[in-house]
């Protein structure tokens, strides 16, 4: 049994997606009563299928296959729904042999979807959960970081140093330096105040011999006390040596000319 | 007499239900299987619409996802995966072109198929006849399917763009379709 010779032609264009308007609506209509037209529709999508198959191209270009397979490494996966239709229930558009099933079946694919994102809301909140703890200790130990430098820097913190009885205390300093990221942090204690038109500068000695570099100018506080910290460096220096220095007010940057007045004993 | 679609050779579907029952469960290296035997099909019907290599990765992209996230859309006893693939290429080629939603869910898309063949070559063998078949046509009729189905217009835009009369495009267009059909039949 072949379609409706009145419909023939224009099963067709719809099977192309080119029938529009009424003439698509009328089509449609016909279609949920009328199973031969049906039939035949999916005979000429399966010969629309045929030129799609014959076309020849290039291939896609690899970049396509790694954005797949990364996208889909990066997508969680959602419940499959398994679909449980009989041959005369598969097609484009709604037919009126569905319409007894239509509730039965909307409820039980709402019910299989609202596990699958009941399941998928609980993993959702899990991780929530679990991003919320980690960004709430990261948040902690930043703030007790943060606390840390806060207090070592602070102009007003009380900085006593403690020194074997019956000693009277002496300049000292300490540099700590990394290497990688090119932070120095550097206190100094027990200065003696600077004589007129001096000022202390710090010096990082290369441990390659190279010439002394400058790593910043310093006045003490009151109690002797001073903090250096992150001063301009060159990349991927190693220090063998910090030395503290006497010099004129405007200070010495090309290599030291004044006094040492702390030296570093190494580690 | 029914005639469908050329279909993969009956290991090859085989293959394919297995690789989508891997899928499934969430294999992605079935994902990968699949996509090297296919892609270049959907790319190449995606290309061939939208005449834009980055819309037709994008098109590519689209579909496997979609593939990905719902691998129960492929109906095997109604359709083989090569042409129910080539089909929503060009559906989703064919919106892209016109820059609209998708209108068809890919497992809406139903392509009646048969397998007709025992393998990828009776497969290829088919194939040129069909492309034997459209190089055959009457210009005008091949053009007029052509441009209904690659380039998405409609029959009243088809009519005016060539100036026949829209009965005749609708004509043409049927009898193009039904002589695919029956090359395969001979």
């Amino acid at each position: 049994m072949s379609a409706h010779e009145q419909f023939t032609d224009d099963l067709a264009l719809y099977a192309l997606g080119s029938l529009e308007g009424v003439e698509r609506q009328t089509l449609e209509t016909h279609l949920q009563n009328c199973a031969s037209c049906r039939r035949e529709l999916e005979l000429l999508r399966g010969d629309t299928s045929l030129l799609a198959l014959t076309t020849a191209g290039p291939k896609p270009p690899a970049r396509s296959r790694q954005r797949l397979m990364s996208a889909i490494a990066n997508e969680p996966r959602l419940p499959a729904v398994v679909a449980t239709r009989t041959p005369e229930r598969r097609s484009w558009w709604p037919m009126l042999g569905w319409l007894p099933n239509l509730g039965w079946i909307a409820a039980a694919a709402a019910v299989i979807v609202c596990i699958g994102l009941l399941r998928q809301n609980s993993n959702l909140r899990q991780s929530v959960a679990s991003l919320q703890a980690q960004f709430t200790d990261q948040g902690a130990k930043l703030d007790q970081t943060t606390q840390i430098v806060a207090t070592l820097l602070d102009p007003e913190a009380t900085k006593i140093e403690l020194v074997a009885v019956g000693n009277k205390p002496q300049p000292r300093g300490k540099a700590i330096y990394q290497r990688r990221n090119r932070n120095l942090i550097f206190f100094a204690s027990n200065l003696p105040a600077l004589p007129a038109e001096k000022i202390y500068e710090l010096w990082l000695f290369p441990a390659n011999g190279g010439a002394p570099i400058a790593a910043g100018l310093f006045k003490p506080d009151a109690r002797g006390g001073a903090t250096i910290v992150n001063p301009p460096l060159p990349q991927g220096v190693a220090a063998k040596n910090f030395v503290v220095t006497l010099e004129p007010e405007s200070g010495s940057h090309e290599s030291p000319r004044g006094t040492p007045v702390i030296v570093g004993i190494g580690e | 007499m029914k005639i469908g679609v050329p279909s993969a050779a009956p290991n090859a579907i085989t293959s394919d239900l297995a690789l989508v029952t891997a899928i499934r469960s969430g294999d992605q290296s079935a994902m990968a299987a699949l996509y090297d035997r296919y892609s270049s099909i959907v790319y190449a019907v995606a290309l061939r619409v939208l005449q834009d290599t980055g819309a037709a990765e994008d098109v590519l992209q689209d579909i496997f996802m979609q593939l990905w996230r719902h691998p129960g859309a492929f109906d095997a006893s109604r359709g083989n995966m090569a042409a129910w693939l080539a089909v929503i290429a060009r559906h989703r080629a064919i919106d892209a072109l016109r820059r609209r939603r998708p209108e068809n869910d890919i497992a809406d898309v139903i392509v009646s198929v048969e397998p007709d063949f025992a393998s990828d070559a009776d497969r290829s063998r088919a194939m040129e006849k069909v492309r034997g078949a459209l190089n055959t046509m009457p210009p005008p009729q091949k053009s007029a399917l052509e441009m209904a189905y690659f380039e998405g217009l409609t029959h009243s835009e088809i009519a005016e763009k060539t100036g026949e009369p829209l009965g005749t495009i609708k004509t043409r267009i049927r009898t193009g379709l039904l002589s695919l059909r029956k090359v395969l039949a001979t």
